[in-house]
């Protein structure tokens, strides 16, 4: 019973805060909002730098993620450690620690001039510092979905004539995939709600995250809850809609 | 397509292969017999090449594989519970080793569809293998790696998890493919399948082999202590079952008829009588039991289970009886003794 109790207060204490911003919005206002050229565009960066950030590096992740999932080797645990640094740092400075790596100055940003690209203030570094603070969740998930598909069926694509790279792709993939595309999914999710990594690689173009906080800087309170609730309805919209099109396509799989 | 291995070994964290030696012949049923935990399905994996052995050979069509890539090796595997992928339909797992093959589309499918049907799964092409039986499951594994034609089936445990009558159809089909010409190594705990399916037997124990020879050798004259143990039946002999008025007979060699209760079809194989179910007298009794033979007390030898008594009753019996029995009947070498077992004691293993 006091369990229960408890349980409600954590819900309560999670809820309250949204409804009391959607309660405080009209609809009219959200609208009005929607229409507004600022807000749209930075919905739209927000969401196409996060999902390019997650795709771009989910070509190493996932690789990296199978070894650490069937490999034995020396300071495993110091690589899982390192994977995991993102989310225990504090993001602002893990911004200022990007900052460092892509601009002008270093390797990569010199790499970038070369090509004519400078990484600060640029959606690019907006996706690096979003897969930055959001890649151990993508790592964590597909290396548990790998860890779960039986060795045997891996041995047995192996001796029925298939390089370990078909086997990679035919076997291991698809099996793993359910924990895979859930990984995607937080990943992007985790990348699209970044604030403090990315407002120091690039205040400007604007994300929503930081637009909302730039309005309620400048504006105030009220000024800034209507880009809130908006972004908000956007997310969710968008993982019920992801997280549907996931299990539509595992039920397939499994029953089909 | 001969196989030899020769003096392979290789250690594990808690458990190694000792200078393990055998040679399959073409066209042989070998069995490797041996308790869970014994190493036997470790010693298929080295010659799959999933496991690289630490010292020894292993030869093949002439040919050393000791280093050979898996995929190179031509030696197919079907592995204890079946391993069928989850992911793809039956047809797509049996056709999953002719990818990238010069065949064409329409002789792949043929070739899927022929040997789905010789395997009794042609209508199951389709099925995910999520919904079909333990049985099925295993034909699915079996057709996968026949197709690749291998010139060596591996077999691990394949019958371990299937009930008996499914068992008996599986059996069937393993004798088929064998009878067709496949060289076959199969694996198993389970000394009625050795003797039900098996040319020749090595029997493994602590990842050693420590016999090795046809099934009559190894069941009539044990090597080790081990062997005699874990195949526990003393009273072991090639027979004919003929059915006659109704009254099934298995006659031995020597043409001893025994008296059988059994519903395995007329045929060659082997009867089993455990030597705790027969029953000594001095006297010529009236027992219930319909097989009576008078005999002649051979050997009498001390076991921690009481008494081993050695008959020469035409065929050699051994009957387990009491230390006290033993006494009370006074039994001694070179003198007379009746043996009485029942119908229903006389176990038949068709070949």
């Amino acid at each position: 019973m006091i369990f229960l109790l408890l349980g409600s207060l954590v819900l309560l204490f999670i809820l309250a805060p949204l409804a009391g911003m959607f309660l405080n919005t009209t609809p009219a206002q959200v609208f009005e909002t929607a229409r507004e050229a600022e807000v749209r565009d930075s919905i739209w960066l927000t969401l196409y730098t996060s999902l390019a950030g997650t795709l771009v590096f989910s070509v190493a992740a996932i690789p990296l993620a199978y070894l650490l999932a069937r490999k034995k080797f020396p300071l495993k645990k110091l690589v899982t450690g390192i994977i995991d640094l993102p989310v225990v740092i504090p993001h602002s400075a893990a911004g200022i620690a990007l900052l460092g790596f892509v601009s002008r100055e270093s390797a990569l940003g010199k790499m970038g001039s070369a090509v004519g690209l400078n990484f600060v203030g640029h959606p690019a570094g907006i996706a690096i510092a979003m897969a930055f603070v959001s890649i151990p969740y993508l790592i964590n998930a597909a290396r548990d979905g790998f860890a779960g598909v039986p060795v045997r069926l891996e041995k047995a694509a192996l001796t029925l004539g298939a390089s370990s790279f078909r086997v990679f792709f035919t076997i291991s993939l698809p099996l793993a995939w359910r924990n895979i595309l859930s990984g995607l999914i937080l990943m992007f999710a985790r990348g699209m709600s970044e604030f403090g990594a990315v407002i120091v690689v690039a205040y400007h173009p604007m994300i929503t995250p930081v637009l909302i906080y730039e309005r309620f800087g400048a504006f105030g309170l009220k000024y800034a809850r209507p880009v809130s609730v908006l972004f908000i309805l956007i997310s969710l919209a968008l993982f019920v809609l992801l997280r549907w099109l996931a299990k539509e396509k595992n039920g397939e799989m499994v029953n089909g | 397509m001969r196989l030899e291995l020769r003096n392979i070994s290789k250690r594990f964290v808690d458990f190694s292969l000792k200078n393990v030696s055998f040679s399959v012949e073409q066209g042989e049923y070998f069995i490797l017999l041996g308790e869970s935990g014994s190493g036997k399905s470790m010693v298929l994996e080295t010659i799959a090449g999933l496991v690289v052995p630490d010292s020894g050979t292993i030869l093949f069509d002439g040919r050393d594989i000791t280093s050979e890539k898996i995929q190179k090796r031509k030696i197919g595997l079907v592995f204890q519970d079946h391993a069928v992928f989850p992911h793809l339909t039956v047809g797509e797992n049996i056709a999953f080793s002719l990818h990238g093959t010069a065949i064409g589309k329409e002789a792949k499918h043929a070739r899927v569809k022929n040997i789905a049907n010789e395997l009794g799964i042609g209508e199951l092409l389709t099925r995910k293998p999520g919904s079909l039986s333990g049985g099925e499951l295993q034909r699915v594994a079996l057709g996968r790696t026949l197709i690749q034609q291998p010139g060596i089936l591996l077999l691990d445990e394949p019958l371990s998890s299937l009930d008996t009558r499914l068992k008996n159809d599986l059996r069937r089909l393993l004798r088929a493919f064998h009878r067709k010409g496949q060289t076959i190594l199969h694996v198993t705990h389970d000394y009625e399948e050795a003797l039900s399916l098996g040319t020749r037997i090595a029997v493994i124990d602590n990842g050693t082999i420590v016999q090795t020879g046809t099934p009559s050798e190894v069941f009539n004259r044990p090597k080790s202590e081990f062997v005699a143990h874990f195949i526990g039946v003393k009273n072991f002999f090639a027979a004919k079952l003929v059915t006659k008025n109704q009254a099934t007979f298995a006659y031995t060699c020597n043409n001893t008829a025994v008296r059988i209760v059994t519903d395995v079809p007329d045929g060659e194989g082997f009867i089993l009588i455990r030597g705790e179910d027969i029953i000594l007298s001095r006297i010529p009794v009236e027992t219930s039991a319909t097989n009576n033979f008078q005999g002649r007390v051979v050997e009498i030898v001390p076991n921690t289970g009481g008494m081993y008594v050695t008959i020469e009753a035409g065929i050699e019996l051994h009957a387990l009886i009491t230390r006290e029995s033993c006494e009370k009947l006074g039994l001694e070498p070179g003198k007379t003794c009746y043996v009485h077992f029942k119908a229903t004691a006389v176990k038949f293993i068709n070949k």
